[in-house]
């Protein structure tokens, strides 16, 4: 299926999780957030979310900044 | 201008926010650094406590070995204060807020800024109300960075924003302060602690807002665009330690002329 990823396009095989796509992405682990359509995703439900063709996913993490 | 000589000293409580006690009134952000070691090396000259992040997309074709902010300045022994950099209404700030949240494991202390237009980086003070009620409503801890109006500093207070953070020039610019008689009167008004946070660019700069009675600063790029960035950092710590002495020793009054230091009585000439 077909999901925006932080913007882009991206193709991940049906079905999949936040924690698949995330391992997909090497990012397991790491200090992340996740939201998708706008809502957040708790840590705790990244095993069980169950992500649908078209959803709008943004991952996100702390950079520099003031 | 600073003080007023016959009031009474200020009292030295130590700087509380969200319910914590502070050592360092130096607040420091990590954008700008040449690499994550020299963001580290500088954060640590600072003496700061509080550091402030911004919350970004992760970089899809990053190496995922490279090392996170958050590694370097680790949670857990820094108050990691993410910001809404970036965000030009409260709608962005609000959904920036909620992902810093969530990242930082529940952690609500959150720096909200909402700007305006790219040129000035000043301030949005009706998107900033709007976003600050929003957030308070949800439990978030808001130190606000807002304009120097004294008014507006004051409802931010009152909405119930727990640090209220006016400018003392835009963002980056290293102009100093400009308004210095605003600054006084918002620490005046306010019950809530008062940081310069923007505009200072050197050493000097830091003591003033201090001499004016803030309970602290947060800077950025003062330090990481210097020439030597963790001297800076050491030399933005002493100034703030030294304002903040000068405004508890309550300064001389100021006098249009001279008046001899040594004394009149017993000269031989």
């Amino acid at each position: 299926m077909n999901i925006q990823l932080n913007g882009e396009a991206f193709e991940i095989a049906e079905p999949a999780t936040i924690a698949v796509l995330l391992e997909a992405m090497s990012l397991t682990g790491k200090r992340l957030a996740v939201e998708v359509n706008e809502d957040i995703v708790p840590r705790s439900q990244h095993n069980d979310f169950q992500l649908s063709p078209g959803d709008r996913v943004e991952v996100v993490h702390a950079i520099g900044g003031g | 201008m600073t003080q007023d000589a016959s009031r009474s000293l200020p009292e030295n409580k130590p700087l509380e926010i969200a319910g914590r006690t502070y050592n360092s009134r130096l607040l420091v952000g990590t954008g700008k650094y040449r690499d994550m070691e020299e963001t580290g090396r500088a954060i640590e000259a600072s003496g700061a406590e509080i550091v402030t992040v911004a919350v970004r997309r992760t970089n899809l074709g990053q190496n995922p070995d490279e090392p996170n902010l958050l590694d370097v300045i680790s949670p857990e022994r820094y108050t990691i204060l993410p910001n809404t950099a970036g965000c030009y209404n409260a709608k962005d700030a609000v959904r920036t807020c909620k992902l810093a949240r969530e990242l930082l494991d529940g952690h609500d202390l959150v720096k909200l800024e909402v700007l305006g237009e790219e040129k000035t980086l000043y301030p949005n003070m009706t998107e900033t109300l709007v976003a600050a009620e929003e957030l308070i409503k949800d439990g978030f801890k808001i130190m606000v960075y807002c304009s120097d109006d004294p008014l507006l500093a004051k409802r931010l207070e009152e909405m119930g924003c727990i640090a209220i953070m006016p400018l003392g020039a835009p963002i980056g610019s290293g102009l100093g302060i400009q308004n210095r008689y605003n600054i006084r009167l918002i620490v005046e008004n306010a019950q809530v602690p008062v940081l310069v946070d923007a505009g200072v660019g050197t050493a000097s700069d830091a003591t003033i807002a201090m001499e004016l009675g803030c309970d602290g600063v947060l800077m950025n790029t003062a330090i990481a665009q210097a020439q030597d960035p963790i001297r800076m950092a050491r030399a933005m710590k002493l100034a703030i330690e030294s304002g903040r002495e000068a405004w508890l020793a309550g300064r001389m009054p100021k006098k249009l002329y001279a008046s001899a230091s040594s004394p009149l009585d017993g000269t031989f000439f």
